[in-house]
């Protein structure tokens, strides 16, 4: 059964943050924040290890989230997942939503052992990873879904030269009811994923692209467009996962029907980050953008 | 009702009592049957409480930190490396003042790899925050389990309940498993002040700063050092707590005992050797010993060790010649923990009085080395004869 | 600080707005909305909204007209990007001082 699509006015208007956050101006991060915690709605109770959305949820004694909130140590988010939803079982509550956000480098780095444990023991939680790719928080370092080629605080010349870590793939690789790939760009997506992934078992992990201004270097006026551009050039896709079974999600699904992509150089030279990829390593990304959309069109041929 | 147990199971079934509704474990050497123990009584339905076998201890605790900030009553053990991959939950759960209970079944930390038993464990988090209390025997590890879950509650502090791996751990020993009747009417369900849910969001653990800053009432909330300073206040006033801890349980259960200390012919000894744990049970064969030679000798344990029964142990030690401390543990590169926590005391209440005695260190069974009774005799009788020596001395090694 | 009226022993936040404090003031550029340009305005009906959809600190109304709360927007100009008639321009906040001063 399809669920109906969520517009702009149909969005719930209720709010769960408040204005005049410490989130830096045009944080991509507030978009999706903002948009998910209307999905997960005021029956939720959230883990938050440290990184950017520490700072965004305020510090005490004000919080800018309306819901409640466990501040965790950084590599323990999934397992404090796991001990709220024992407590809420032994208390016999099962209404309430648990949910987890965190950011890149608390997720593909120093939380992945946690995650994996949990999803392991299929927790019955969702997951969600905002993937501003850095270590953002603390200046701009490299994570492990930093993308080749990004200049970063720690990579300050070269750019990042190795891959970025695929963490939907590892976390598919659990056999989890519910694995999607999101962007703030695309809030509404990421708003009826969570709908339909909330009644399903286990663990459900979002990877959430996120554009972040002083991170990846743009006027933030442009974060959108930034985000947007990811998956108009195949770059990053949107996509989800149910039971094992993959689809493209949005504007992603649409471009298998358009079979035209943006050019990934388009992406790349709206960003400081990028600045010394050269026009070779591009053409190689491109290339492997190319293939990847080549066996999306055969699949659906 | 008398049974005959190992020492975990002695901590399983004093847990068992309390009515913890969230287990979660990982498995060390020797704490493991502790919580084989439990999940057996989860599975066969005789402890209703959710068991989770996390995938490391780091996780292990942050479940026990979770779930107590949602309100359970909650359980975990562990031992040596198991612990020290738990120090940053460890200072956490004490930041965050949850009443966990969590037993150390004591062992030495590598490097190198060693199973067998010594302090350094639990020592090395003795400034973490947390209340320590030492066990030694199977009664008392079965009896602190169900007290400490009382003073944790009262004083919102998590509590490590220690006992010596494998002398402790894995040897049988008769003891009294009291009634779940006794034991609930000594210990109340967690009602903590509270815990987090929808209706009553708030955001625990946020990022506080240095000073002090207004809530969103208009008042005055406090800072980071505040926040800390409540946690050594509440800490010191934890030992009066165990106090009325300690009269509450004879009320219940009929034994009584010292909160802080347990004294062997002490009362007209010139000399006491001080320990923590099963250790001092063997200090006492000593004592036996030397007595008979007509050395006027004692042994003190000390059950309480964080926040430290500094006045109660200035106190008892008033008008000795010589204190003669055995550690399992060390604090690299100085002394004995509990050896200068004494001299500190000591100094503090019977300085300039005329009487203070003076105090001497030894280290003995560090990663299970036999001790040999004959040893800590011989040890204990040189030292009531002379000041051994200033450093500690390494008692049984083979250099 | 002679009493304590702490609340509680542990860093215990409750929300409410402005925890980064007035942002505004971080604005270099205001949005300023082209009543002839933007679409629920236009049809005196509940449409588009991209302009709250996007806006980071959730500081436009979901309205006709749409406002802007100035006390906390950071300008950052999303609204304006992104706002398919360019109804929204991003406007020096310089411009305003004299006005805002009255």
């Amino acid at each position: 059964m399809q669920q109906a699509k969520t517009t702009i006015l149909s969005l719930p208007t209720g709010e769960f943050v408040h204005p005049g956050t410490r989130a830096c101006t045009g944080c991509g991060l507030s978009i999706a924040y903002r948009v998910g915690l209307k999905a997960l709605g005021p029956d939720t109770m959230l883990i938050v290890p440290p990184s950017c959305l520490t700072v965004l949820q305020g510090l005490f004694p004000v919080a800018s989230t309306k819901l409640p909130c466990l501040n965790v140590t950084f590599a323990s988010t999934a397992a404090a997942a796991t001990g709220i939803l024992a407590t809420l079982k032994a208390q016999g509550n099962t209404h309430t939503t648990v949910a987890a956000w965190a950011g890149d480098g608390g997720t593909s780095d120093i939380g992945l052992q946690a995650l994996s444990g949990a999803a392991e023991r299929g927790d019955n939680f969702i997951y969600f990873c905002y993937d501003n790719e850095g270590y953002m928080n603390t200046g701009v370092q490299r994570s492990g879904t930093t993308p080749i080629g990004a200049i970063t605080a720690n990579t300050p010349f070269k750019g990042k030269l190795q891959q970025k870590k695929d963490v939907p793939a590892i976390m598919a690789a659990h056999h989890l009811s519910y694995v999607a790939a999101c962007s703030a760009a695309y809030p509404l997506d990421l708003y009826d994923k969570i709908l339909k992934c909330r009644d399903l078992p286990g663990t459900k992990y979002f990877h959430i692209h996120i554009p972040c201004p002083p991170g990846w270097g743009y006027d933030p006026r442009y974060g959108i467009k930034i985000g947007r551009l990811a998956v108009e050039t195949g770059y990053y896709d949107l996509y989800e996962v149910v039971n094992g079974e993959f689809r493209l999600t949005a504007a992603s699904e649409k471009l298998v029907e358009k079979r035209k992509l943006v050019p990934v150089r388009e992406y790349f030279r709206s960003q400081s980050r990028f600045k010394v990829l050269t026009e070779e390593q591009i053409a190689d990304i491109q290339k492997q953008i190319d293939d990847k959309w080549e066996g999306y069109y055969k699949k659906s041929d | 009702m008398h049974i005959i147990e190992d020492g975990n199971a002695a901590a399983a079934l004093g847990v068992r009592l309390c009515r913890p509704q969230v287990i979660a474990a990982y498995p060390i050497t020797p704490q493991t049957p502790v919580t084989e123990k439990l999940s057996e009584y989860v599975e066969e339905g005789s402890l209703s409480a959710q068991y989770i076998p996390v995938e490391s201890e780091h996780s292990a605790l942050a479940v026990c930190i979770a779930a107590s900030s949602a309100g359970a009553r909650v359980f975990t053990a562990t031992s040596a490396n198991g612990l020290l991959y738990m120090h940053e939950q460890v200072q956490w759960a004490a930041g965050a003042r949850l009443p966990i209970v969590m037993c150390v079944v004591n062992r030495a930390v590598g490097a190198p790899w060693n199973i067998w038993n010594d302090q350094q464990d639990s020592i090395s988090q003795r400034d973490t925050g947390w209340i320590q209390m030492y066990c030694a025997d199977h009664q008392q590890i079965l009896d602190t389990v169900i007290k400490a879950y009382w003073l944790a509650e009262k004083v919102s502090i998590p509590i490590m309940v220690c006992y010596d791996g494998y002398i402790l751990s894995h040897t049988f020993m008769p003891f009294d498993l009291p009634e779940a009747g006794k034991v609930d009417a000594f210990l109340p369900p967690f009602q903590p002040d509270y815990a987090l849910n929808p209706r009553e969001p708030a955001n625990l653990n946020t990022v506080t700063l240095p000073d002090v800053r207004v809530d969103v009432h208009g008042e005055l909330a406090h800072g980071y050092m505040e926040i800390r300073y409540l946690l050594q206040e509440d800490l010191r006033l934890a030992l009066a707590a165990a106090a009325e801890m300690e009269r509450r349980f004879a009320g219940v259960f009929g034994r009584t005992a010292d909160p802080y200390l347990e004294p062997y012919r002490c009362d007209d000894a010139d000399f006491v050797a001080v320990g923590l744990g099963s250790l001092t049970y063997q200090l006492r064969v000593s004592v036996d010993a030397l007595r008979a030679e007509g050395i006027r000798v004692g042994v003190m344990g000390v059950r309480f060790y964080r926040p430290f029964p500094d006045e109660a142990i200035a106190n008892a030690l008033k008008g000795k010649k010589s204190v003669i401390v055995f550690e399992k543990a060390l604090s690299y590169g100085y002394e004995g923990a509990l050896a200068s926590d004494l001299k500190s005391a000591l100094y503090e209440y019977l300085g300039g009085t005329g009487s203070l005695p003076t105090v001497q260190n030894f280290i003995a069974g560090i990663g299970g080395r036999e001790i040999h009774t004959q040893e800590l005799t011989d040890t204990l009788r040189a030292a009531t004869q002379a000041r051994v020596s200033k450093e500690p001395v390494w008692i049984g090694l083979k250099l | 600080m002679g009493t304590r009226h702490y609340r509680r022993k542990t860093s215990h936040s409750e929300h409410g707005p402005g925890d980064g404090g007035r942002t505004g003031s971080w604005r270099v550029e205001r949005p300023v909305f082209d009543r002839n340009l933007c679409i629920p305005c236009k049809r005196n009906k509940e449409a588009c909204f991209i302009c709250w959809l996007f806006c980071p600190e959730i500081v436009i109304s979901r309205t006709i007209p749409p406002t802007v709360d100035l006390e906390y927007c950071k300008g950052c100009g999303i609204c304006a990007e992104e706002c398919p008639t360019k109804a929204i321009t991003m406007v020096d906040e310089a411009k305003f001082a004299e006005e805002d001063k009255e």
